[in-house]
């Protein structure tokens, strides 16, 4: 069995749905946080793919690979900015679940 | 002559008032030497034009030709010649009356410069060659009168009679500029010897025409306060009285009938036109005649009669009569200068008391002004042989032969003038002396008398055919004698001597020896209460329009611009606060199914 675009799409497809799933029923926020990287990488990951298989000239094509970079670049920019805020957070409230965090509403 | 010369006639007053308004303000004597000087001087260059042929001399101004084109030019033909007389004769009279009335005034420096640009700004009237010019000048005059009204700016009275006279004319001239403006429309012209070549050729709706007559007749009204404008003149009479005499009696309300008069080639293209202004004309003579039979203020019941004469003017102008108007105008400005400078002379003597029921006895005070007081009086009334008979019965002829309605108002009024004008004369002159005033009251010196004189010999000949007949010109004269070519002169004679006797008659027996008013007319003595009527017209449509505009503030902008607009986006916020409920996770499901809304639009659909 040879491995076709499909199977690599599969694959992140359900690394997407996994995150999409963590982040709409967990209650903790850095879980949250870290399903949100776990869909970032799945669409990575299909990026990946569709850069190996789109041949020019019977050569792949790199720059969804290149994209991909920067992706993983400012990805890493925003855990930083993005675990500061969770910290900052904790130290408000003592806590980290997101149902206790609602004070922004009607 | 050259044709330029009347230029000269136009510029020496505008120098002097330049000159007293810039430099010689300090300077009573030199300011006042000035104005009598360049009064005198276009007295003179009058007499001189007067000698002289016709002629037109003009510089462009405004020249987008073939389109539109003003000149300032000036004109002289038997008209104009006839106005320049009257204007500068009554104009160096009065300012020399004026060098002892207004001695003792402390701004005499300002009150002779608004004199000068009076003179410049009525010489630029009579002398205009077109419209729009004549307009210019127009305006000039009632900002001159509107000065001199106002000349004792402190009295309050008298800044409100300004602002009245000012207000009711600019009411007028209103109408006069659309008047003018429809008339170049339709004469692409506005230069009246133009305008006059081409009126032949001229196919306009009769509707147009009307309409364009009765607004030139506007300016008419406004200037020479004609019913309903009427009410600014008795007011007017706040201002000193040289002012009453040259402007609000012998020449500036006199404007009105010499623009009708140089455009009568135009008023002609309307029948109705002209009935409304016959019909205008004698409405106000009759009713300003009633209300002078019930005012005590010499001065006042000396403007009604001004009122009432030039109603008689206007109504000879609505009977194509403009020779007859023209005629009227004439004697008027003399005899009604001196009545008014009498009526000064006395004022003066009686250390301003203006009541005539304050007065009496005054014939053995004061004989100089007592006997030319006679003359003009007797002119006003009408008696046979003096010069107001005359023209007042050439106006009274052609009413008789045009419309007998008229005629008959026309008789009524020369019966009321005769009958008001007797009981001023004898109430102030006659009986014994009712104040300490009149008591001490004696003649003026000779620069006061001497104006005096003059006129009064001018009212008693001007009227002669000797004198009238190369002062109105042979264009003016022959219409005269068209008019009396018609027949009926001498049963128009009688009738105009019957109404005079018996009026002459009925004051005499009613108010000699009376020593107050022994007949009361509320309806008279209140001027018909125009002066109510008005307040309560303009007041009443200001409370209308106020009460509109308030609706229409707090309902339309207030309730449904400015409230309706802060309520609406108020209530649209408050319906979407209820999508924030707090959920962190509830806004991310919320925003996946929006991304796949938005992917299955994109992409399926």
């Amino acid at each position: 069995m040879t491995l076709t675009l499909n199977h690599y799409l599969l694959v992140s497809g359900l690394l997407f749905a996994i995150g999409f799933a963590g982040v709409m029923f967990r209650r903790n926020i850095i879980i949250i946080f870290m399903c949100l990287e776990l869909m970032l990488n799945a669409a990575n990951l299909s990026l990946v793919a569709f850069s190996r298989f789109n041949l020019v000239d019977g050569k792949s094509n790199y720059n969804a690979q290149v994209l991909v970079f920067f992706i993983i670049t400012v990805a890493a920019a925003e855990v930083a900015v993005g675990l500061a805020i969770i910290v900052a957070l904790y130290r408000a409230r003592q806590t980290t679940h997101v149902e206790d965090i609602n004070s922004l509403k009607f | 002559m050259d044709a330029r010369f009347p230029w000269f006639i136009l510029i020496a007053p505008l120098v002097s008032a330049i000159l007293i308004q810039l430099f010689t303000r300090q300077s009573r004597s030199v300011s006042a030497t000035i104005s009598v000087g360049s009064v005198a001087f276009t007295l003179l260059a009058s007499i001189f034009v007067f000698m002289g042929g016709e002629g037109t001399s003009e510089v462009p101004w405004l020249d987008f030709r073939p389109g539109f084109y003003v000149p300032i030019g000036v004109t002289v033909d038997a008209l104009s010649k006839l106005m320049l007389l009257v204007v500068t004769g009554v104009g160096t009279l009065v300012h020399v009356y004026s060098l002892v009335y207004m001695h003792e005034d402390e701004s005499e420096a300002r009150f002779f410069g608004n004199l000068s640009l009076f003179m410049f700004s009525m010489l630029g009237i009579v002398l205009a060659n077109n419209f729009a010019m004549m307009f210019i000048f127009w305006e000039l005059v009632g900002v001159s009168s509107y000065l001199l009204i106002g000349h004792w700016f402190n009295r309050d009275s008298a800044a409100k009679a300004a602002n009245k006279a000012f207000i009711a004319n600019r009411i007028g001239d209103f109408g006069f500029m659309i008047g003018i403006l429809m008339a170049w429309t339709a004469f692409g012209s506005v230069i009246f010897k133009d305008m006059a070549e081409v009126r032949d050729q001229l196919s306009l709706p009769s509707a147009f025409s009307t309409i364009m007559v009765l607004m030139i007749f506007c300016g008419a009204v406004g200037k020479s306060a004609q019913f309903p404008l009427h009410v600014w003149l008795p007011d007017a009479m706040e201002g000193p009285t040289p002012v009453s005499a040259l402007i609000h009696a012998a020449t500036m309300v006199a404007a009105g009938v010499y623009m009708l008069a140089r455009v009568s080639f135009i008023i002609q293209l309307s029948a109705t036109g002209q009935e409304v202004i016959a019909w205008v004309g004698i409405l106000t003579a009759v009713l300003a005649a009633l209300m002078a039979t019930q005012q005590d203020d010499i001065k006042r019941i000396l403007a009604y009669s001004t009122l009432s004469q030039l109603g008689y003017m206007i109504s000879a102008i609505g009977l194509a009569a403009p020779g007859a108007a023209m005629f009227h105008l004439f004697t008027h400005a003399f005899f009604k200068a001196l009545l008014f400078l009498g009526a000064g002379a006395i004022i003066h003597a009686m250390h301003h008391e203006q009541d005539i029921w304050k007065m009496g006895g005054l014939s053995k005070k004061m004989q100089w002004t007592f006997l030319t007081f006679t003359a003009g009086y007797l002119a006003l009334i009408g008696a046979p042989g003096f010069s107001g008979f005359f023209s007042k019965d050439v106006i009274l002829l052609a009413a008789w032969q045009q419309n007998k309605i008229i005629f008959l108002l026309g008789l009524g009024t020369a019966f009321l003038t005769a009958f008001y004008m007797t009981r001023l004369f004898v109430v102030t002159f006659f009986g014994k002396t009712r104040s300490d005033a009149a008591d001490h009251a004696h003649d003026g010196e000779m620069t006061m008398t001497g104006p005096l004189v003059i006129f009064a010999v001018l009212s008693v000949i001007a009227g002669y055919g000797i004198i009238a007949g190369p002062a109105l010109g042979e264009h003016l004269s022959h219409s005269i004698e068209e008019i009396e070519g018609l027949g009926g002169g001498w049963t128009v004679r009688i009738l105009a001597t019957c109404a005079f006797a018996i009026g002459t008659g009925a004051g005499y027996m009613l108010y000699n020896g009376q020593s107050k008013d022994p007949i009361l007319i509320p309806l008279f003595k209140n001027k018909f209460y125009f002066d109510e009527l008005y307040a309560a017209l303009i007041a009443g449509t200001q409370e209308l329009l106020a009460v509109i505009a308030r609706y229409i503030d707090q309902w339309f902008i207030d309730g449904l611009l400015v409230r309706g607009l802060s309520g609406a986006t108020w209530a649209t916020g408050f319906a979407l606060r209820f999508l924030q409920f707090g959920n962190l996770q509830g806004y991310a499901f919320l925003f996946g199914l929006g991304v796949v809304a938005a992917i299955y639009l994109l992409v399926f659909r």
